[in-house]
């Protein structure tokens, strides 16, 4: 659309006469790619700093004010043949980045730290047996302190206040353990160095942080990984409405510049972007998205329009509005509201884990005091010796056993084209028995397609594809893409709700309505076969054709449905679309459980009646009705091309034309929860053998760096084996 | 014994320079794009000289 851009929205002033504006970029792979994109935009005069970023796919450009128009630099890059679009950093995003530089801050020093204490402990540890004299060993005591002391106060600092935090919730979570260790080891040393003893443990406390924290950086990069890729999807979308910025000229502006009461212009075959009232104009709008329902809706004045209606055939004037009562989007939302609320909290399996394993260790380090001064060794040696029982105990291995296994299974499944919304998802999944599938844009594409192309000759099928790319209807937009043509033909005619026609070499070309065409018959004849499909007639002077353009399943449903069924998942599907449209997908997926023309009340109810029945419920959805389903699902998935409410209330979100990502979610999520519950078991029995080292007295400094040290690289390795899921065939 | 007294001042101020600079590195944002970093490092200067040396990094 050749409408003025306006990207102002989006340029951030940087002061100093410098202006700044960040891009999402898509096709960027390779350092050829990131040369190209900064010299090209470099060599745009003006421009001061052109820097791609290739890990988040993303271009920083700054220059002097001025001169230059921001949608220069997204038309430079289209010609250098990627696509761009400005993004803003979303909130969440912005906490997560600033999240994880803390957590590497902190490794950094604990890490620092850890290196300088072992410098100082090896030497006592050999020294003790060799000719280490008692001064030199407090000396290098003191050394340790003046080191771990700062450090494991900055670095600490993650586990400490999670600790607390919860600790005034009432509840326990794995952080206490960790933190009460950590004082404790730190606390005791710094009573026995004043004492010159011979045993302390500042590097047990600083190296069990480095660890823990180093887990902790790779959890969290992930995830902030997720949500750069996630974010670049959002703005590529390049969502963009027409605003009038007076009564009578427009301007195309990104939507998160529009705002209430602000009147846009929607043309044919464009999709709305915004929720708002139709106050000019006559035409079918496809509300598919919104509720399922793939039959056009008629809208006129007063008719209510949500983002993701596909406008059809006539322009409309809409006016900008936040939902009006007795509206869907307000019944939506309460709804939404409502399952959210009612969401039961799970449980992490590493805080059950805690809930259990705290008491237990905290009870045991008591007893050990107990029992030593009821042998009638001195409080000091008892308390020391329960001291040590707690630092060999400190969840090390626990504290890694599940962020490890979270990160690779999340850089898996980041592979298999699914993006995980929420943390926990990964357990969620792993104990699912039913899947729901919505049948509009989640089991069927949410394009539409020609499904008799190969019955057409190429040629007529080329011309018939290049004739449509001068129309804006979706079906005609369906038969371009079946044409896989790029060239529009020249002084094409379009006749308003009837259909485009054109003349090549004196002949006369028509592409429309079958009616408009001449081709009832053949149209009637297809029709009759199938009444979903949406019949278009295409005439090349006096040879008919007819094309039968219908939302297709997507290419491997039947196989992941049946793939699902294999594993003894109970497959259901509820839709808000009409019955004859549902049964027809079911039948061919061979689902024998589903609903047709819920309306989301129904959809949570029926969700609600399976929990009750005691089924772990997966949710996969994308209309604007599916949103209080996919919150009110144990877990919840939606599709790339989703409303914006259904992929915030979706714990996955997949991407592709495919199904496979649910089957590949559920493979990876159970392996991984299976590994998680090694991980912890291998913890458990590390803790069984060295405990009793412990509680004899036994447990030295040296042993308790060197069994540290062993169980966690082995929860390590063990959590790598989530990378792969054994190659089961679908 | 006496050279632990300007040892380990030594040792102790290298490990600061190492953090300091860790630090430093962090804030310039050195760890914001790790995959670009290192195709930078074997990227071409303008204008564009054939890089003769240590081409066993092309990897």
């Amino acid at each position: 659309m050749a409408a003025i851009r306006d990207f102002s929205y989006y340029v951030k002033d940087l002061g100093s006469g410098l202006a700044h504006l960040d891009l999402a970029v898509e096709g960027v792979t390779c350092a050829g790619c990131m040369m190209k994109i900064e010299r090209g935009l470099s060599s745009i005069p003006d421009v001061t700093l052109a820097r791609v970023n290739l890990t988040d796919r993303r271009l920083a450009v700054e220059w002097k004010k001025g001169s230059l128009d921001p949608a220069q630099f997204v038309d430079r890059l289209a010609a250098l043949g990627y696509k761009a679009y400005p993004f803003e950093p979303v909130r969440a995003e912005v906490v997560e980045v600033e999240q994880s530089q803390f957590l590497l801050r902190c490794l950094g020093v604990a890490a620092f730290a850890t290196m300088n204490v072992m410098m100082l402990s090896v030497p006592v540890w050999s020294g003790n047996v060799t000719d280490m004299i008692p001064e030199q060993r407090d000396f290098f005591h003191w050394l340790s302190a003046l080191i771990a002391l700062p450090a494991a106060a900055y670095a600490g600092q993650p586990f400490f206040r999670s600790a607390l935090a919860v600790l005034r919730a009432r509840s326990v979570n794995m952080d206490v353990p960790i933190s009460i260790g950590v004082l404790l080891a730190l606390g005791m040393s710094v009573v026995e160095t004043v004492h010159h003893a011979e045993h302390v443990y500042f590097d047990a406390a600083i190296m069990l942080l480095t660890f823990l924290l180093a887990g902790r950086y790779l959890d969290q990069n992930m995830r902030r990984r997720t949500r750069a890729v996630a974010g670049n999807l959002a703005a590529l979308k390049a969502e963009t409405a027409t605003k009038f910025i007076s009564a009578t000229e427009i301007s195309v502006i990104p939507v998160a510049a529009i705002a209430a009461g602000d009147i846009v212009l929607l043309r044919p075959g464009e999709r709305c972007a915004v929720d708002g009232t139709v106050i000019d104009g006559r035409s079918e709008i496809d509300q598919s998205l919104i509720t399922g329902e793939t039959r056009y809706v008629a809208a006129a004045a007063g008719t209510a329009v949500y983002a993701g209606t596909m406008n059809i055939s006539g322009t409309l004037r809409i006016r900008v509005g936040a939902a009006a009562e007795g509206t869907l989007l307000a019944e939506i939302s309460r709804l939404l509201e409502n399952a959210l609320q009612a969401r039961s909290h799970y449980v992490q399996l590493a805080d059950r884990a805690s809930r259990l394993y705290a008491p237990v260790v905290h009870v045991t380090a008591l007893l050990t005091m107990l029992g030593w001064v009821a042998l009638g060794a001195s409080w000091h040696d008892a308390i020391v010796t329960a001291i040590a029982v707690l630092i060999i105990t400190c969840p090390c291995a626990l504290g890694l056993a599940i962020p490890t296994v979270q990160t690779i299974v999340a850089g898996s499944l980041f592979r298999a084209g699914v993006l995980l919304n929420s943390g926990d998802a990964v357990e969620r999944v792993a104990s699912v028995d039913t899947v729901v599938f919505d049948k509009t844009g989640t089991l069927t594409l949410p394009e539409l397609d020609v499904v008799n192309a190969g019955a057409i000759p190429t040629d007529v099928l080329q011309l018939a594809g290049r004739l449509a790319l001068a129309s804006h209807h979706p079906v005609a937009a369906a038969v371009a893409r079946a044409s896989r043509m790029a060239s529009p033909l020249e002084g094409i005619v379009e006749e308003p709700g009837q259909g485009v026609r054109g003349l090549i070499d004196g002949v006369e070309l028509r592409l429309g309505k079958p009616s408009f065409c001449g081709a009832e018959g053949m149209a009637n004849e297809i029709l009759s076969a199938d009444p979903e499909i949406s019949a278009v007639g295409f005439s090349k002077g006096r040879d008919r054709y007819v094309f039968a353009v219908r939302q297709q399943l997507r290419p491997d449903a039947a196989a992941t449905v049946s793939a699902l069924l294999k594993r003894g998942v109970l497959v259901e599907i509820l839709s808000g679309d009409r019955k004859s449209a549902v049964k027809h997908a079911a039948a061919v997926l061979g689902i024998r459980a589903w609903r047709a023309g819920l309306t989301p009340a129904e959809k949570i109810a029926h969700i609600d009646d399976l929990k009750q029945r005691g089924r772990k419920v997966m949710m996969v959805g994308d209309g604007l009705n599916d949103a209080p389903a996919l919150a009110a699902a144990s877990v919840s998935m939606s599709p790339v091309s989703a409303t914006h409410l259904s992929q915030a209330a979706a714990d996955m979100i997949f991407l592709g034309k495919e199904l496979a990502p649910v089957l590949a979610a559920i493979d990876f999520s159970r392996k991984a929860l299976q590994l998680m519950r090694q991980n912890l078991a291998l913890a458990i029995g590390y803790n069984v053998l060295a405990v009793p080292i412990a509680i004899a007295g036994y447990a030295t400094p040296l042993v308790a760096a060197a069994a540290m040290s062993g169980s966690s690289i082995l929860v390590m390795l063990n959590s790598l084996r989530a990378r792969r899921v054994a190659p089961e065939v679908m | 014994m006496e050279v632990l007294v300007y040892l380990v001042p030594i040792a102790l101020a290298l490990g600061l320079i190492g953090l300091l600079g860790f630090l430093w590195s962090l804030r310039s944002g050195q760890y914001d794009d790790l995959d670009g970093a290192g195709w930078r490092a074997i990227a071409d200067d303008e204008p564009a000289v054939p890089s003769a040396s240590h081409p066993q990094q092309l990897k």
